[in-house]
């Protein structure tokens, strides 16, 4: 649980490049996925993901359970499109190809089959590059880096801490569920739904008091360590541009452009094979 | 004469959530290089006065202030909490909280961070302080996988990195085991003795404070200082017992020997203090007291055998530990942080299955039973009672257990009225848990578990963060439990006191396995065991050998037996018995 997506050490050149030079990427990646529905754009876009996950090393398991939840997600937003609008590719691409009646007006054509695909491609484009930004990003880089893209220190800072304390919250949340099921608290599944609710309150009750005294203890902490004290901070675990980071910006930016060029020159969004 | 650096004149301080003045009438120069121990028992106000020094108060905590304080020439209250931390280096009580960093050296480097200074100086920096601490080689390293005497030493060496005229180091020994302890006290005095920085220490444990010489000790109680003076004065007086601070164990000895404790002779050092007269005197003592015979108990509760655990894919936390404990036993497990030793209670109580091995209650197989059931035989109860605190009525509290197990409300209400009256907590019964102290939180926690009429109960550090008398108080009632009601008692503990006065045996758990199971007296004199689970001899055991006493693990056991005698009925009843 605890490894879950958080940030994993680990030694590549993914790694190794600036908490900014990724979040840039990250940024045009997923705006450039988000605009354009140019299949053969996102095609490359999603090689491109492809490659760069598995050079991040990142194992599956850390992924999985995100994986699953976007899964679901993806089935529930293409069957809701297909619902509302089982037309939608016939008006986009002015074209229609029946390929099987269903009921009423629902048909299936070649041009919604088509359009769908193109949705889920967004997916895939964005989603691996997305989850690797996360665990390949030291949390504390990361605040480095959204403070040098001119956000308040303050607010990155938070952010991090946050990561840093999901651990220990894990553990006391944990410790807490056993010591009230070991006073008769069922939190199993055998529980009535409105029992476990009600048990999953002894939870909350002591697990918010301790975090309390935590924030107390680390806002102390902080505060005598001269948190907040100027309006700039320097940052320990910045990491220097190298040449890898100014390859990596160029070609995002470069990549970016091309791509909205070839999006829009035939002036739609779309991709259309079928005139 | 050196240049004053802290100067509190008629100094009072009034919490704004508190009626009484919490600090009262101060009048304390501190000056530049002492080494100052701050000793007093809980809310005598010695927190509250670091408080003042770094600035959190009123700048945090806010109340009125009457009178002066001037630290380094500044006034706390009117400078603030940053300008402060440019003088003051503060290390807080609690190593987890205080552990901000998402590494080792990030911690070490975040005051630096926030001075904007450049990341080579700071990384040359961070290097420098975390050698100093003898833990460069662990900078890359996580809070979670660190011990918490490797945290406290990260905290220091925070401070370290700024050029502070003054280190406060705030209840220092709580949380560490007993080596770790020992080597905090060896380390501050270290970098008193290389730098210039004047060093304040609060703590409870004298004892083990007075490991290494400090200047002066300030007594505080009820708010006010109540002694101003170096260490032997203070051994000798009787300032301590008035107060609640316990002496070290050697001066108590020596008193019952009848021996007067001289200042000029320097009681603060035990092996240099003894002359003949001490040695006669003990020795006498000792061959004049003979102690009872304690009762070997019987009936087997509950049986550890060949037990192995490891979490999910880790290093083995447990290996091969086999023990049987004694219906009525009050036992210690003892030893280093991360040992294994909580690790030990989830096992028994379920949390956690074993690997290998088996755990049996009455000679039953307990691999079947749940938690709930379980804690039916077994109460299991956490070191920190806000974790298990869930209602707001005491009463409401102690129900709990017996209402999720849909007992009737007249059964419920008769059984929480005798645990609550066993637990001296029947007159609260309708108090809001919020209204009540530390210690007494931690008697209604156990008071919830008891309730559930478990024969063992398993106490997680019970006596962590708690001065003498709350101490005494808790294990008093513990003792009560175990003798008048039967009750089996095992203490997960850092505390050698606490595991050699009131527990008769010691389970001693070093890198996972089982090292020594023995009377408590035998553990703490044979020093390789010490020294493989991170304890510390006990000074009782320095004197016996600086009085050449042939036995000392009987010496200690007849100290134990006597002190606990005097503490129940007073000298006088001894001696005409």
């Amino acid at each position: 649980m605890a490894q879950m997506l958080s940030y994993m050490h680990k030694d590549t050149w993914i790694h190794r490049l600036s908490g900014v030079t990724k979040m840039l990427y990250f940024i045009l990646w997923s705006i450039v996925g988000m605009v354009t529905y140019d299949t053969r754009v996102l095609m490359v876009m999603f090689v491109i993901s492809i490659i760069l996950f598995s050079m991040s090393k990142t194992s599956f398991y850390q992924v999985k359970t995100v994986f699953t939840i976007i899964g679901i997600f993806l089935t529930i937003n293409i069957l809701a499109i297909f619902l509302f609008s089982p037309l939608e590719g016939t008006k986009i691409y002015q074209s229609r190809t029946d390929l099987l009646h269903l009921f009423g007006s629902y048909v299936i054509t070649k041009e919604q089959l088509f359009y769908e695909f193109n949705v889920a491609l967004k997916y895939f484009t964005v989603i691996p590059v997305a989850l690797m930004f996360i665990v390949t990003t030291n949390p504390s880089e990361f605040a480095a880096s959204l403070s040098k893209l001119g956000v308040k220190y303050t607010i990155g800072y938070s952010i991090a801490l946050a990561l840093r304390y999901i651990p220990d919250i894990q553990k006391d949340f944990t410790e807490i569920k056993r010591a009230q099921e070991a006073r008769g608290l069922d939190m199993s599944k055998s529980a009535k739904f409105s029992h476990r609710v009600k048990n999953m309150m002894a939870i909350l009750f002591p697990l918010i008091f301790t975090s309390l005294e935590r924030i107390d203890t680390i806002s102390n902490a902080m505060e005598l360590r001269g948190f907040g004290k100027k309006k700039k901070r320097s940052w320990y675990r910045e990491r220097p541009f190298t040449k890898t980071d100014y390859v990596s910006i160029a070609f995002i930016f470069i990549f970016s452009v091309l791509a909205f060029v070839v999006t829009f020159i035939d002036g739609t969004r779309f991709y259309n094979p079928f005139i | 004469m050196k240049r004053p650096i802290i100067q509190f004149d008629n100094f009072s301080f009034k919490y704004r959530t508190q009626m009484d003045v919490t600090l009262k009438q101060i009048n304390l120069t501190i000056y530049e290089g002492e080494k100052i121990l701050i000793l007093g028992p809980s809310g005598s106000g010695k927190s509250t006065l670091s408080q003042c020094i770094n600035g959190l108060i009123p700048n945090s905590y806010s109340g009125d202030i009457t009178g002066t304080l001037l630290v380094c020439n500044k006034e706390p209250a009117k400078v603030g909490i940053f300008e402060m931390s440019k003088s003051v280096g503060t290390v807080l009580q609690d190593p987890d909280g205080q552990f901000i960093g998402l590494t080792v050296a990030e911690d070490i480097a975040f005051s630096m961070e926030n001075e904007c200074v450049a990341q080579p100086i700071m990384k040359q920096k961070v290097q420098e302080a975390a050698t100093l601490v003898s833990i460069d080689h662990l900078l890359e390293q996580p809070p979670q996988e660190l011990s918490g005497g490797q945290k406290q030493r990260v905290s220091i060496a925070g401070v370290m990195t700024e050029q502070v005229e003054i280190l406060l180091f705030d209840e220092p020994l709580a949380n560490l085991d007993p080596a770790a302890g020992k080597y905090t006290i060896e380390l501050i005095d270290q970098i008193h003795q290389l730098s210039d920085t004047t060093v304040i220490i609060i703590e409870h444990r004298l004892e083990d404070v007075l490991h290494r010489q400090v200047d002066r000790i300030i007594v505080m109680d009820n708010g006010e200082i109540v002694a101003d003076m170096n260490p032997d004065m203070l051994l000798s007086g009787n300032i301590l017992t008035t107060v609640g601070i316990r002496e070290p164990l050697y001066i108590t000895a020596l008193k019952y020997a009848n021996c007067k404790i001289q200042e000029h002779q320097k009681p603060s050092q035990l092996n240099s203090y003894i002359t003949e007269i001490e040695k006669n005197n003990i020795q006498t003592w000792y061959n004049s007291y003979t102690k009872e015979k304690t009762q070997e108990k019987e009936e087997e509760i509950l049986a550890i055998e060949k037990v192995f655990f490891s979490y999910a894919n880790k290093r083995p936390v447990l290996q091969d530990v086999q023990f049987t404990i004694k219906k009525g036993e009050m036992i210690s497990i003892v030893g280093k942080n991360g040992a294994g030793k909580s690790t030990l209670a989830k096992l028994i109580c379920g949390f956690e299955q074993v690997n290998d091995g088996r755990i049996l209650f009455r000679g039953k197989d307990m691999a079947n039973d749940g938690i709930a059931k379980r804690a039916e035989k077994i109460g299991y109860v956490m070191q920190n009672p806000n974790q298990m605190i869930s209602k707001s009525l005491i009463f409401e509290e102690v129900a709990l257990g017996l209402i999720a197990r849909g007992l009737s409300e007249e059964e419920t209400k008769q059984r929480v009225e005798a645990t609550l009256k066993i637990c001296g907590l029947y007159p609260f019964r309708n108090w809001p848990v919020s209204a009540l102290s530390f210690g007494q939180k931690k008697r209604v926690t156990i008071a919830s578990i008891l309730v559930l009429n478990p024969e063992i109960i398993i106490l997680d550090e019970p006596t962590a963060g708690q001065d003498f008398r709350h101490y005494t108080e808790i294990m008093k009632f513990l003792e009560e439990l175990n003798r008048n009601h039967g009750i089996t008692i095992l203490m997960i503990t850092h505390d050698m006191h606490l595991m050699l006065e009131y527990t008769t045996r010691g389970i001693v758990i070093a890198d996972g396995k089982l090292i020594f199971d023995q009377k408590t007296s035998e553990i703490l004199t044979n020093s390789n065991i010490v020294e493989q689970a991170s304890l510390k001899v006990t000074s009782l055991f320095e004197l016996a050998k600086a009085c050449e006493i042939e036995n000392p693990i009987d010496f200690i056991e007849s100290f134990i037996e006597y002190d606990r005698e005097v503490r129940e009925h007073g000298a006088d009843a001894i001696l005409h018995a």
